[in-house]
């Protein structure tokens, strides 16, 4: 068995990469991250004439400068490992495209250009002649669709060819006399004082200092800082001759003149346009409608509605099963294992902490899906156009929407998929804005705790009611975002400078990888650290238990309730197989669980989860939150959902359905302490207040450190406190108390 | 033959680049879509909010906001 050989996949973003990836790797392949960074690394494996090939994809990049995270780890990984290069170009769209192939042929590797949708040019009516491209680059050219997979054998052979070839030298292009000169003078120094040169071509390090590369010119200076100096000095007054004779800067002149050697490479033959290069495309026919003033964001709204409507209805059906298998699960542990801590755990614990993970995972699926073919079809960025202009007072993005709508900026999204579709930004600052704000939006699990405040304090228009907080959510997450990008996510908006690519139809292979190996990340990421936290909560919800002697003083109440009702109805009872209760027996009953509930609130209220709730009071009072609010506010940490349960427990109901919260309102309605302005309190508290655990463990996730995790824990509970804090002691103030 | 800056251009006019006067990571980022001096740019349509806008540049598309816009300066007949 010979080594495999390192290819790696490199190439414009949209150019067709990811799908000639598949094409080659099918199903032999898994994603990762490069070690320190959020990037996504896509590794897989295919087999040529008996020889295996380790395939890289990455990141797509139109350029390798060292600006963003995904050039930086691209130029890493093509200097260390020194793989073959599959270029992968777009030939409809091959000037831009060859600007990275410069680079790359800078660098030093072998490359081999994948000159790929020569179908979709030749409808354009763009013929490249790919022999001449080749015998002027000096490297092979193979045509081919990825898509279909046709020409793919041919590049594979052509990598495996690649082999036998001698080292390649570095492509020197020529950027004019005054930079030229001063990288020959740069050339010299490096050369004699050997930096960096193991890893680096000479001339492309000189290059990096008149680019003003801040990586290469730190790794210069920890190697050698006085040569490091010498060079500078060297830039430096190349950068102040460029200024005064031409008003430029090195950087654009080295890019002009890049983009004038390519020009130059495609004369001659190389491309011929049949057509008028200005016609219009298919694309811009879709865009006159997709994008119009009018009808553009009317479109918009229902694509994005949609997205949202496949997403959560037609999830329910799988999530349906999810949860009936959990409650099959759980109801198995309940009737075999004995009562005991074993059982508590396993049945609270274990299978609803499981259970909560998992059942995210068909909405994860779905969203994922329709994302996908919202971007691989090219929608996706027509939404950034059309909404930047009024995200962007925001410090945000055009394609921040995205993120909100899903998390429930439509009344009942989810913050756990709305905080992974933010993976479709690519600048770092808004993306992390968007992330930090998206649970601010009323999500599935608010929802009844919301309905159930505003049945029991605001009869009269519940829906308006519902209207109005969602429309609040908005506002605070908009808000917070230019509050975050003002303080803590400080900086210039990244530039916006985008590709509107041609409109495609996914490939379903495409979409089902995607939506496949996002998925499964969650579930294998998310899962380890949910299951411990959700151990630990029902943990604190369980101890200590009461003591002994008040254990002792209902179990004699229950008796005692017991004994005063004839012996036939007692058995009556206890029998479980009997269908049709006798009135006395469902008194009975009835009795017996008032006991059971009471018994659960004080044994709630005793718990450590008991103890902060009581603990905090002495803060919470001034928003109005007594300890049974607490209780269920550090429940719902947990999921949201256990807000209502909770506080069905602490008001001795027992256990609360989401579904049914009539009784819940009712007491609410008549508790002492509770009145609208108090109620208003909560709900603002339940809005923004820390993003369930689950969500959490996402927000480290995805931005890559526990520090923004724990920051929107503390950020959203301090946010949320002062305002039910200000509506309380205001409402009170003008009120009175009623 | 005269120069105006980008943002002003008509939709559906056609000009070439003069000049792009940014450096940094806007410049960069500008200069590597292809909005070098020389190339030939078309405004395509402008967003719902007549900001950001979409231009036609060596046959593909690519937006901008009017802000990254005005450090292009365009050559366009009148």
């Amino acid at each position: 068995m010979t080594v495999a050989i390192d290819v790696a996949l490199a190439g414009n973003p949209n150019s067709g990469k990811t799908t000639l990836f598949n094409r080659l790797t099918g199903s032999r392949q898994h994603v990762g991250n490069y070690p320190g960074v959020t990037v996504e690394k896509k590794e897989g494996r295919c087999r040529h004439q008996d020889r295996e090939l380790a395939l890289t994809d990455l990141p797509g990049t139109y350029s390798l400068t060292a600006y963003t995270e995904e050039e930086i780890v691209a130029r890493e990984f093509l200097i260390n490992t020194r793989p073959k290069v599959i270029n992968i170009t777009d030939a409809s769209n091959l000037e831009r495209n060859l600007y990275l192939t410069l680079q790359l042929l800078e660098i030093g590797i072998p490359v081999i250009i994948a000159l790929n949708m020569i179908d979709v040019a030749k409808q354009r009516g763009i013929q490249i002649d790919a022999c001449k491209l080749s015998l002027r680059l000096g490297i092979p050219v193979v045509p081919i669709i990825a898509r279909s997979g046709k020409g793919s054998v041919e590049l594979l052979g052509e990598v495996v060819k690649e082999l036998e070839q001698p080292d390649i030298s570095p492509l020197s292009i020529s950027y004019g006399e005054d930079i030229d000169n001063a990288l020959n003078e740069m050339g010299t120094i490096i050369s004699e004082t050997e930096l960096l040169i193991e890893k680096y071509p000479v001339r492309w390090i000189a290059l990096k200092f008149l680019e003003n590369d801040t990586q290469i010119i730190e790794r210069s200076r920890m190697d050698d800082n006085d040569v490091a100096d010498k060079l500078m000095t060297i830039a430096e007054k190349v950068e102040k001759h460029l200024l005064v004779t031409l008003d430029s800067h090195p950087e654009a002149m080295i890019a002009d003149y890049r983009y004038g050697y390519i020009k130059s490479l495609l004369q001659g033959g190389v491309i011929t346009r049949t057509y008028d290069k200005n016609r219009l495309f298919i694309t811009d026919k879709i865009d006159a409608v997709l994008t119009n003033r009018f009808l553009g964001p009317v479109i918009m709204l229902a694509i994005l509605f949609g997205l949202y409507k496949f997403t959560f209805t037609y999830s329910e059906l799988p999530v349906g099963w999810f949860e009936s298998f959990f409650g099959w699960l759980s109801d198995l542990a309940a009737t075999t294992l004995p009562d005991g801590y074993v059982k508590s755990l396993v049945v609270s614990g274990i299978i609803d902490g499981v259970g909560g993970v998992l059942g995210f995972v068909p909405i994860i699926a779905f969203m994922f899906f329709g994302i996908a073919v919202l971007e691989d079809s090219g929608y996706l960025a027509r939404v950034a156009y059309m909404m930047d202009r009024v995200l962007r007072i925001f410090g945000l993005h055009g394609s921040s929407v995205m993120s909100y709508i899903v998390s429930g900026g439509i009344a009942g999204g989810c913050a756990v998929p709305g905080v992974m579709a933010a993976r479709t930004l690519r600048s770092k600052n808004e993306r992390l804005a968007t992330i930090l704000t998206a649970p601010f939006m009323n999500c599935g699990a608010k929802i009844p705790v919301l309905a159930l405040l505003i049945a029991a304090f605001f009869q009269d228009g519940q829906s308006q009611m519902m209207f109005i907080l969602t429309l609040v959510a908005w506002l605070g997450a908009v808000l917070v975002a230019k509050f975050f990008r003002m303080t803590v996510i400080k900086g210039e908006s990244t530039p916006f400078v985008m590709e509107l690519p041609p409109y495609r139809l996914p490939t379903f292979q495409g979409l089902m990888i995607h939506t496949w190996e996002r998925t499964w990340q969650y579930i294998k990421k998310a899962g380890t650290v949910i299951l411990a936290i959700s151990v630990l909560i029902w943990a604190m919800m369980t101890f200590p238990e009461l003591p002994l002697d008040q254990k002792q003083m209902f179990e004699n109440q229950r008796q005692d309730i017991a004994a005063s009702y004839p012996q036939a109805i007692q058995i009556e009872v206890a029998s479980v197989d009997a269908e049709i209760l006798s009135h006395q027996a469902v008194q009975l009953k009835t009795e017996l669980l008032d006991i059971d509930n009471m018994q659960s609130e004080k044994a709630l209220k005793n718990s450590v989860a008991g103890r902060i709730g009581t603990a905090l009071e002495g803060v919470s009072l001034y928003a109005g939150f007594d300890w049974r609010t607490n209780i269920a506010l550090v429940g719902g940490f947990a999921a949201k959902e256990v807000i209502v349960a909770t506080l069905g427990t602490a008001y001795s109901l027992g256990e609360v359905e989401a579904e049914d919260i009539g009784s819940l309102s009712d007491t609410l309605a008549k508790a002492p302490g509770w009145n609208k302005i108090a109620a208003l309190a909560v709900i603002l508290f339940v809005m923004f207040y820390a993003p369930c655990f689950v969500t959490v463990v996402c927000i480290s996730r995805e931005t890559g450190s526990w520090k923004w995790g724990l920051f929107s824990m503390a950020f959203n509970t301090a946010f949320a406190f002062m305002l039910a804090v200000s509506v309380y002691q205001v409402g009170m103030l003008y009120y009175g108390v009623p | 033959m005269k120069k105006i800056i980008l943002r002003k251009m008509k939709k559906k006019q056609f000009g070439t680049i003069a000049a792009v006067k940014i450096g940094g990571d806007l410049g960069r980022r500008i200069r590597e879509m292809g909005l070098v001096p020389g190339t030939e740019v078309a405004i395509t349509g402008r967003a719902p909010l007549y900001d950001p806008i979409s231009l036609r540049v060596m046959g593909f598309n690519l937006t901008l906001r009017n802000s990254e816009a005005d450090y292009i300066e365009v050559e366009v007949n009148d």
